[in-house]
Parts: structure tokens; sequence; C-alpha cells
């Protein structure tokens, strides 16, 4: 059975306007790509990619061991690495449910003068895993894997 | 036709005949309401009771048996709706276009419990209800767009031309899906990864996963029983003046 010519016309019509409405698309997405990520990695920061004077966020995992507290009180000193180049990051506040060593977190605030990212406001980011406590325990020892680090 | 077997395109034509799909989908509907308690009820068990606590999050990760679920129906409902508004549009068939609009309201609520959701396990994991990132900001859009498809719908009297106006708007809209599922691999953002939809070994436990997988399949089922009843009610309207509907009706009384 042959399609009539209409409807033929038709599906082609409608072909050519997903496909055009996806070009579209993705040249927009494409010229706006810095701007759609939602946070730097250290390296861009290390490099001198990321702003100087004005707020951005920093994404990164908490270097294990790095959690420090200074001055006993709400301000803690961490720092935060994607696995090439590493960070220091100071905050005071309450800190998210998830946030603890070897976490993924995004870090919105500036750099100061020394270097030292002065964050305003910290959230963890979760990874994909999931999985019961025992196997965890089982995994210790392997390395975790890198994940949404991209940069 | 093409390669489907002929039986296929027999059901289809026969299902494209409203007085047809109106008795089909009655008879089936009773099939449908069990396999989903079934198939909701051991998804909750499997889930809220069966399922362990995460290594991270506790018991706070259950909110993925509605969250993770609802967000694939948001994309899953769109698509259909999509690809019925284009043979609605081509074949100018009366069924495909009522299937296409009487699913935009369930997928919206989707969305909209997707949305909600992850905000309320968002702000004691994350810290915040609401970040603008990629793949919360283009899930949004798909709110929008869904809202949009019902609000041109209902703006248009002609519900045969609404029904070609929502199905562009549809088809042109269809370029959000991509968009929303690869959000978390393009660009960064907060919300994480993909755990489940993706090319490797799913990054979830297999007892946290089996009830994930029937929440996902009674979630298919919900969406086709309030698409059924929706479209029924929405072909007799269309149909009010048809005989097989005064035939129904003079029968009944």
């Amino acid at each position: 059975m042959m399609m009539k010519p209409a409807r033929k016309q038709r599906l082609i019509l409608i072909g050519l306007m997903v496909i055009g409405a996806g070009l579209a698309t993705a040249f927009a997405l494409k010229s706006f790509n810095e701007n759609l990520m939602y946070f730097f990695s250290t390296t861009d920061v290390v490099e001198g990619k990321a702003p100087g004077d004005t707020l951005f966020r920093l994404g990164g995992m908490v270097v294990k061991g790095t959690v420090e507290r200074p001055n006993d009180g709400l301000t803690v000193r961490f720092k935060l690495t994607d696995y090439s180049k590493e960070v220091t990051v100071e905050y005071t506040g309450i800190l998210p449910d998830l946030f603890r060593e070897g976490q993924g977190i995004v870090a919105h605030g500036k750099l100061n003068a020394q270097g030292v990212f002065i964050a305003e406001e910290v959230l963890a980011k979760h990874d994909e895993n999931y999985m019961p406590p025992e196997v965890k325990d089982s995994l210790k020892e392997q390395p975790t894997p890198v994940t949404g680090q991209k940069s | 036709m093409f390669l489907i077997p002929d039986p296929v395109v027999r059901f289809f034509h026969r299902m494209a005949s409203p007085p047809h799909f109106y008795a089909f989908s009655q008879r089936l509907m009773p099939w449908l309401v069990v396999i989903f308690l079934l198939l909701t009820a051991a998804g909750l068990y499997g889930g809220l009771y069966l399922a362990p606590a995460d290594y991270q999050q506790g018991d706070s990760y259950r909110i993925i048996y509605i969250h993770v679920p609802s967000a694939w129906m948001s994309l899953f409902i769109y698509v259909v709706m999509a690809v019925a508004g284009a043979i609605g549009l081509v074949w100018r068939i009366k069924l495909a276009e009522i299937v296409a609009i009487s699913s935009a309201p369930i997928g919206a609520s989707f969305t909209f419990i997707a949305l909600v959701t992850g905000s309320l396990w968002g702000k004691p994991m994350w810290g915040t209800w609401w970040v603008w990132d990629a793949r919360l900001t283009s899930e949004l859009i798909l709110l929008f767009l869904y809202l949009g498809v019902i609000g041109l719908y209902g703006a248009i009297d002609d519900k045969r031309t609404a029904s070609r106006a929502v199905a562009i708007l549809a088809l042109v809209g269809v370029v959000n899906i991509p968009i929303i599922h690869y959000s978390v691999e393009w660009w960064n953002t907060l919300h994480q990864g993909p755990t489940v939809t993706k090319m490797d070994k799913p990054s979830i436990h297999v007892s946290m996963l089996v009830p994930l997988l029937l929440m996902a399949a009674s979630f298919k089922f919900y969406y086709l029983i309030a698409m059924l009843q929706q479209a029924r009610i929405e072909l007799l309207l269309r149909e009010r003046n048809a005989q097989w509907v005064k035939n129904m009706i003079s029968e009944s009384k």
C-alpha cells in the first residue's frame, strides 16, 4: 500500500519541522554552552578561567582528611578537587546532610586575594549510586569511581 | 503497509473507529486496573518495606520510588503525545488527536510531581529547594510545554483545528526531550547523572532496583487507565451527534 501524496507531503513537512527545530536548538545550546554549566571545576579556577572578582559556583570532591574547623565555630575549611587540581574553600554556615569527605559538592562564592574560595552557600551534589550500607562496606577497599566531574 | 504485519495493521484500523475504540477500552479497563493495583502494591511494598536503607541517605532516598518513575513518565507521555499528534496531522485520524490531547494533563501532572518530589528531597540532601541547573530548568520547560498544549487546545473552539495546532506545538517541543535526558551528561549540573538508563550496569543495588522498575511499570498502567478514561470522555464530546452515540444512549435508557 502506497501513501497518498498529500499524506506523504505532510509527513515530510513534519519531519523537516522537527529537524529544523532540533538544529536551531542545537546551535543555540552550542553558543550558550559555557553559560549552561552550573559550576566551574577546580582546574578552571587554578588555570584562571573562573571569574576573579564576581560570584561563581565551584564544584568538586571534598578531599579526604582536609575538612577542618579553624576557630571551632561554624567556619569550615576544606580542599576541593577534580582529581587534577585542588582549591581551598572556606565556608561559614550550616552544611547540608550529604556533606562529607569524598563527596561531591557545589559551592557558591568568590575567590579572595589569597586564592581561597570564600563560599556563601554550599550544596551537596549527590552521586548516582544507591546501595545498602553492607554493600558499601564491602566496596571500601576499591577506589570510588570518579563521577559527574567532567570539565 | 511497509514492514508491519497485517494483523497489527488491522488492529489499528479497527481501533481508529470510534465505536470500536469505545467498546474495546471499556472491556480492557478492569484488566488494566487489576494489573495497576498489583504492580503498585508490589512496588510500594518492595520499595518502602523490603528495600534496605541507602548507605548515605538512609531512608530519604525512598522518594525515588515516586520521583524517578514520575520523571520517566513525564518524558514518555510527551513522546506519546507528539507521536499521536503527528499521526493525527498526517493521517487525520480523530482518535490519534484524542489520544494526544488526553495525554497532556496526565503528563503535566507527572512533570509537576517529579519537580515537587525532587524539590522536597533537594532541600535536606543538596541544601536547597531549587537550582537553575540544566536538568531542573529543562524539566520546568517541559511543564510549560504541557501547559501550553492544554491552553492552546482550550483556546480554539473547533477541536479538529485545535488538535492540529497542538500537534505542531508538541512536535516542536520534542527537541526538549533529549535535552532533559542528556542534560546531566552534557553540562555540569547539581542533579546527579543517570542511575538506571545508561549503557553501563545500573548504579543501584538490585534490591532497590526491582521495586523501582515495578513502580515504573505501575505508573505506565496508571497512565493507560487515566488516558483511556479521558479519551473516552473526549470522544463522546466530539461524537455527541454521531449515530453510534445516539444509539448507545437510547439503548441504555
